[in-house]
């Protein structure tokens, strides 16, 4: 019978395992079930924590595929604030300027902006660029928008490590109840990338518009936050305008860009009032205020990453279907 | 005997768009009616033993492959539960879950890590991996230079090293030399002698019947045969011939009939055939009136090309059957011959002198012949009859 060439009379060593190589001890021997198809945050997140591993090799596959072939490699990530920082000194002693310490400034908001910016941009390519991997291995699809957002953090933290340098060598120095809004800036920061990420790189995979719809989205939101330009510059302007009835000004901060940014500034830059006589720099906030504004970001954030995470598990059992 | 995996009513609908949107443009402008629902597997449901061998099989768009991603988990099911213990790895076509920039040695890391291992345990099976897959001097290139044989073989290397309780194989196996696909079918031999459990997606329905000790059918989503991989294979078979209209699996007036087939080789094996070896078919039958003079025949078809590539008859050879009544053995002697490694059928039949058809089971007997020698085709051998009185 041809069934005989299979069954266990195999010559083979029985019960060997694979060439000399000790059994691997982990054999999870836990029955396992197939994912339901509702997500349930807490035994999810589990199943995430034990693929850690496989996140950490898309991080470092990510990194290793943006410099591979050069030879400064993340270097480069480096070099960007370092060059900011000098361009902007230079300039700002040859022409002199409204805001001092500008490049302070213009940084401590701007690495934010990059990171939300980056994160989204990646991240929303991050399902249909690993399309081989989608359709032909099994791992939560999750990872993929975490590897993007993981990307983005690991810039952030060194283009943030020159940022704080400078600070405390150029003289700027710290100013301390301010610096306490960093944790929880970096906090609401991160929270809010990571939900709209993984709305857009579910809606991505559908419709691949969404990628260029984002980069304009991206774009009009930069200048809709400030960035570049003093807070409160805009709250000066907007302080007598009403858009139906509702303060503009109050309109302007329900931005989660410039919630974020402007706590970014107060925590790193700090300086609202220059000198007596002297206009406001940063928009005129207590420091309670810029808190709670902040929590309250954070915990809409939170509520928005639970809503976006349930829509990208709904669709992510189909995308090895759709790529 | 336990359960290693158990299907529970799975179900997963697509939706197919006759005009699929892709941009929101599309999407605003086209009603949602344009869509409509495919469902690639309807209330699936069956037990695979611990330590058995399972071929799946299913002629294309029958669902079998969506099944395999479902229990791999690469896709989620709509409805139903697929429950299983233990370490599971899946090979599903080419370079599965390489990324072309990295090179062979992350690459093996990343398939590791989705199956499950640390960094550490990857590194204690690394050596072996490399040294299974024969790609030391490549494994500081990147994938994306390597052939479509290397990626297989990395590919399936990884898959095995990890100590997987279960193994899915969609496939692959047909890619990569002969000697590498011959070290796959040892490795597979092995894992069941190991008491692992295999599910193999194919269409080489010879690979299932040497290999698998079950087999499942599917046909539009739904489980239309299970059992011994002979009988599913056979069920299969004449489930894709009868696509053509002119295929009767079997027919005839039975006044004389066929009560049973044996095939047995010279060394002894029931079904299959050594190359260069002689065989025997054994043809049985029963009337229960008196017939005169049947004649029996048979032809052997190569599964692959569905082309007889023996043919036999008592009559053409010179041989009368004389009187049957109640019960008569008929037995043609094929002498060695080259045989062509691979699957065939056999075709049994029992006619009138005047040409009308008594009984015929058109391809219902199942012949392999394992690895062997090339094929002067046709076949130049003559066989031999005997008749006996039962």
């Amino acid at each position: 019978m041809t069934r005989s060439l299979s069954s266990a009379e195999d010559p083979l060593r029985p019960g060997s395992h694979s060439e000399g190589s000790p059994p691997i001890t982990s054999i999870p021997d836990i029955e396992r079930t197939s994912e339901p198809p509702r997500l349930h945050v807490a035994p999810r997140f589990r199943e995430l924590l034990a693929h850690r591993e496989v996140l950490v090799n898309l991080v470092r596959k990510e990194l290793k595929v943006k410099y591979t072939a050069s030879v400064l490699g993340a270097v480069w990530s480096l070099l960007n604030p370092v060059v900011f920082l000098a361009v902007f000194s230079f300039v700002v002693k040859v022409l002199g300027n409204l805001i001092p310490d500008f490049p302070v400034f213009l940084l401590s908001g701007l690495l934010a902006w990059n990171f939300l910016s980056s994160a989204l941009q990646a991240g929303s390519r991050s399902v249909i660029d690993n399309a081989n991997l989608v359709k032909k291995v099994a791992f939560p699809r999750e990872i993929l928008p975490l590897s993007a957002i993981g990307v983005a953090l690991f810039d952030f933290v060194l283009q943030s490590a020159v940022l704080l340098l400078f600070i405390g060598v150029s003289g700027h120095g710290f100013h301390l109840p301010e610096l306490w809004l960093y944790p929880l800036a970096i906090a609401v920061l991160i929270v809010f990338a990571t939900a709209i990420t993984f709305w857009v790189s579910a809606m991505n995979v559908r419709y691949r518009d969404v990628g260029h719809l984002l980069n304009l989205a991206l774009l009009v939101w930069f200048w809709f936050t400030p960035i570049v330009y003093q807070g409160w510059l805009v709250q000066q302007k907007l302080a007598t305008v009403t858009i139906l009835g509702v303060d503009a000004w109050t309109l302007y901060l329900l931005n989660p860009a410039t919630v974020i940014v402007l706590g970014f500034q107060r925590a790193l830059y700090a300086i609202v009032v220059l000198g007596p006589g002297k206009d406001p720099i940063l928009p005129l906030l207590s420091l309670q205020r810029q808190a709670g504004m902040l929590l309250a970001e954070l915990g809409v954030s939170i509520v928005l990453l639970l809503l976006a995470w349930r829509s990208f598990f709904d669709r992510s059992g189909d995308f090895a279907e759709e790529l | 005997m336990t359960t290693a995996i158990r299907i529970e009513g799975i179900s997963k609908v697509f939706r197919l768009y006759r005009e699929r949107p892709t941009t929101l443009k599309q999407r605003l402008l086209s009603s949602h009616s344009r869509s409509e629902e495919f469902w690639a597997l309807r209330d699936v449901s069956f037990d695979i033993a611990d330590g058995s061998s399972l071929g799946l099989i299913g002629a294309n768009g029958s669902g079998k492959t969506t099944l395999l991603k479902c229990i791999a988990g690469i896709l989620r099911p709509n409805a139903g539960t697929i429950t299983y213990r233990g370490r599971l790895a899946a090979l599903l076509e080419l370079g599965a879950g390489f990324h072309p920039d990295l090179t062979g040695r992350e690459n093996v890391y990343l398939n590791a890590s989705f199956l499950g291992l640390s960094r550490r345990e990857t590194d204690r099976i690394y050596d072996d991996v490399v040294a299974f897959a024969e790609l030391e001097d490549f494994m500081d290139n990147q994938v994306k230079f390597y052939s479509s044989g290397m990626l297989v073989r990395l590919g399936f290397a990884v898959a095995v090293h990890v100590d997987p309780e279960i193994l899915l194989i969609d496939e692959v196996l047909a890619v990569g030399d002969e000697s590498f696909q011959r070290r796959c079918l040892d490795r597979i031999r092995r894992f069941q002698s190991e008491g692992r459990t295999i599910v193999l997606v194919t269409h080489a329905l010879d690979v299932v019947r040497e290999v698998c000790d079950e087999a499942v059918m599917l046909d539009h989503g739904r489980v239309a045969s299970i059992g011994g991989p002979d009988e599913v294979v056979r069920t299969l078979r004449h489930r894709l011939l009868s696509d053509d209209p002119s295929f009767i699996p079997e027919e005839g007036t039975r006044e004389v009939e066929i009560s049973g087939v044996a095939i047995e080789s010279d060394g002894g094996l029931q079904d299959t055939v050594r190359s260069g070896e002689g065989f025997t078919i054994t043809v049985d039958l029963r009337s229960d009136v008196a017939v005169h003079d049947p004649a029996v025949s048979f032809a052997v078809v190569s599964a692959s090309t569905n082309r007889p590539v023996l043919e036999g008859k008592t009559s053409l050879l010179g041989v009368s059957v004389g009187t049957v009544d109640r019960k008569k053995r008929v037995r043609f002697r094929i002498p060695p011959a080259p045989w062509e490694s691979g699957g065939y059928f056999v075709t049994v039949g029992l006619d009138s002198p005047d040409g009308r058809f008594y009984h015929v089971q058109t391809q219902h007997y199942p012949l392999t012949v394992p690895d062997a020698d090339h094929l002067l085709m046709p076949l130049e051998v003559q066989p031999t009859v005997e008749i006996e009185d039962l």
